[in-house]
């Protein structure tokens, strides 16, 4: 009897700990109030995970500028379609650049055939050339939400052939076996929201379709508004994507009081309204439309390209890189997508 | 050597097996002699059965069993039939109820019809047990306030999967089965009608919640401390008031100025816990029916105050663009 004990107080003290230690952060957590007392508009966060997610954003140096004069990239290069109104020394110095961003490792021969440099022959050219409209679709077009701070490569590819962060639509798994009810898109640990049991995939609805984000009704009676609760869950599902994304609470955006309130929301929730739209921009103007050029291995389940959503720019800080303008370096990465 | 004491003792105390007082005609016999199990000794009465199981008792079972096997073979389906996804996935999976394009229509069984039929089994289930609860009641000569507070948290359970889908026109409005999945559904709720903690009913449910937590404490830790002066006789004390309920009254008179009596006070704790489940249901059963948004609401009727503006003014971008967000 008394071994009987000391096992189960072993076994007990056991799966305590595991979920002490595998489920809690460890302290500490400041707080920093931004609303109005007693709101409980404030943002926490722990200093050694926020000091952590500091030295994962760092932005690299970038190399000295380049003079403007001189003949221009598209009159001495074959083959270039969007930098040609570019120096070729400002040309030399992005395409360096772009390689230490994009495939430090790989080196110029992970897009260009060495032996003909303006051949198309690899689809990573192909991919580079529009991720470079891309670009400067961004910088020129969406100052509503990356404002003077905007992107270059880095900002999302961190030295990687393939960011860290991407999607493809969710593989709905409709084979569910016999008669049971088939998959539905959530229920199961998702990534995308928080390891809760919200949707999988809240980016198609939402970051590649436009659906309706809005479910709370805006009236306090009822006859207006038909949104149901199983919506809310999609909502709900891409809202955490946000927090997490950003590394900020709810509060960051809204007053939980009243999440639909835009007189109460922060004027950042502005710039993620904004955020939203040009995700979706991106992602059906520009990332969709390279399914044909991927080769299969880089597809999703459905045959469908890799899609960015709020961490692939941000990974888990409020503003990417935690705001330093390396576009501001790169005036090239700026202007109209076609020349 | 062990030493009986009132409370944390290490002593079990044990009768002989007792079968239990005679049943009334017409009854079913009890099944099994009963027996002494220790660990169950540490907790509460070591002694386990004879068990009355009744006609009451084993269609509830059985009917409980139908629905807890719909539930989880339609989870351990969803994991592909997986038994190491289905135990580590086991808080996430969830038995969903259909699509709100069915409304009130019976769906296909693969479009949320296992969620009706294990509703009803599950209802059915508990509303056989209700009964089992009140005729052992009587069978037994007690009064019927435990079955009647069972019923309270069934009224809540039946307002969140039944009542409120049948007034909302769609069973989607109702609960799924599933450990986080319901859990997520109950912030959901809160989140598509506008804050539920502005809901006056849902106020009034944690009142009586948490006050049900405060008072049961209050008694337990009261009788415990009077148990050396024979409190633990609370209920001879009600009409024959000892030294121990004299002193439990003169403790509580002298720290908060008022004290229940020993018997008052456990119609306090018995309202209290049944009020909660009855008020909530009551909040759960207009929400969405006769109001959309709480908060708004609380706007109206002024339970929802404004705040200084802290931020610049923020403006819907939808609304000055003309754009369907």
């Amino acid at each position: 009897m008394k071994f009987g004990l000391q096992i189960a107080a072993a076994l007990v003290a056991v799966i305590a700990a595991a979920i002490i230690f595998g489920t809690f952060e460890r302290p500490p957590v400041t707080t920093v109030q931004r609303g109005y007392r007693g709101t409980a508009m404030e943002q926490v966060y722990n200093p050694r995970l926020l000091s952590a997610a500091m030295a994962a954003n760092i932005a690299p140096a970038s190399l000295p500028q380049a003079p403007a004069d001189g003949p221009k990239a598209g009159a001495v290069y074959k083959n270039v379609q969007v930098l040609k109104d570019v120096s070729v020394a400002q040309f030399t110095r992005l395409m360096v650049s772009m390689t230490t961003w994009v495939a430090p490792q790989q080196g110029c021969a992970y897009c260009h055939r060495t032996a003909e440099m303006a051949s198309d022959a690899l689809y990573t050219k192909v991919v580079a050339r529009r991720m470079l409209q891309m670009v400067r679709h961004i910088n020129a077009d969406w100052t509503s939400h990356v404002a003077g701070v905007g992107v270059t490569c880095y900002t999302c590819h961190r030295g990687q052939p393939v960011p860290a962060v991407i999607w493809w639509n969710g593989d709905p798994q409709a084979a569910t076996p016999g008669v049971a009810i088939p998959a539905v898109g959530k229920n199961h640990p998702s990534a995308a929201a928080g390891a809760s049991s919200l949707p999988d995939d809240p980016f198609t609805p939402f970051l590649e379709q436009a659906n309706d984000i809005r479910v709370e009704a805006v009236q306090a009676l009822p006859g207006t508004d038909n949104h149901s609760i199983k919506q809310t869950d999609w909502t709900y599902a891409l809202m955490i994507h946000f927090s997490e994304a950003l590394g900020v609470n709810c509060t960051y955006c809204h007053n939980s009081r009243q999440f639909a309130s835009w007189e109460q929301s922060t004027p950042q929730r502005v710039t993620a309204w904004y955020g939203i739209r040009m995700v979706r921009d991106l992602n059906t103007q520009y990332l969709d439309g390279l399914a044909g050029v991927f080769p299969p291995q880089r597809l999703g389940p459905l045959g469908d390209a890799p899609k960015l959503n709020c961490a692939t720019c941000h990974r888990g800080a409020y503003k990417p890189l935690f705001g330093v303008a390396m576009a501001k370096e790169f005036p090239e990465l700026t202007g109209a997508a076609h020349p | 050597m062990a030493e009986y004491q009132n409370i944390f003792t290490r002593v079990q105390v044990r009768g002989p097996l007792h079968a239990g007082s005679a049943l009334p005609a017409g009854s079913w016999e009890r099944t099994g002699q009963g027996r002494f199990i220790h660990w169950l000794g540490r907790l509460g009465d070591a002694q386990i059965g004879p068990i009355y199981l009744g006609f009451s008792g084993i269609a509830s079972l059985i009917l409980g069993f139908f629905a807890i096997e719909i539930i989880g073979l339609n989870m351990w389906a969803s994991v592909n039939w997986d038994p190491v996804q289905f135990v580590r996935q086991l808080p996430w999976l969830a038995l969903e109820p259909p699509p709100p394009a069915y409304g009130l229509h019976l769906p296909p069984l693969q479009q949320g019809g296992w969620w009706l039929l294990a509703g009803f089994c599950l209802t059915a289930s508990i509303l056989l047990w209700w009964v089992r609860m009140y005729r052992r009641a009587r069978a037994l000569g007690l009064g019927t306030h435990t079955a009647w507070a069972f019923a309270a948290a069934i009224w809540l359970y039946l307002v969140l999967g039944f009542i409120r889908p049948l007034l909302m026109g769609s069973w989607a409005e109702a609960v799924p089965f599933g450990i986080f999945p319901h859990l997520d559904w109950t912030a959901a709720f809160s989140l598509r009608y506008g804050n539920l903690f502005y809901n006056p009913f849902h106020m009034l449910s944690i009142a009586f919640l948490y006050g049900s937590a405060v008072l049961f404490a209050m008694h337990g830790a009261t009788i415990l401390a009077v148990s050396r002066f024979g409190g633990e006789r609370e209920v001879e004390q009600i009409i024959d008031r000892g030294t121990a309920a004299e002193r439990a009254a003169i403790f509580w008179r002298w720290t908060m100025g008022f004290n229940a009596t020993f018997e008052s006070l456990h119609r306090w704790g018995w309202w209290f816990a049944v009020l909660c489940p009855l008020t909530g249901g009551i909040g759960i059963l207009l929400t969405g029916t006769v109001v959309d948004n709480w908060y708004l609401w609380g706007v109206k009727h002024g339970i929802a105050p404004p705040y200084p503006a802290v931020f610049p003014a923020v403006i819907d971008p939808a609304s000055h663009q003309g754009m369907v967000p």
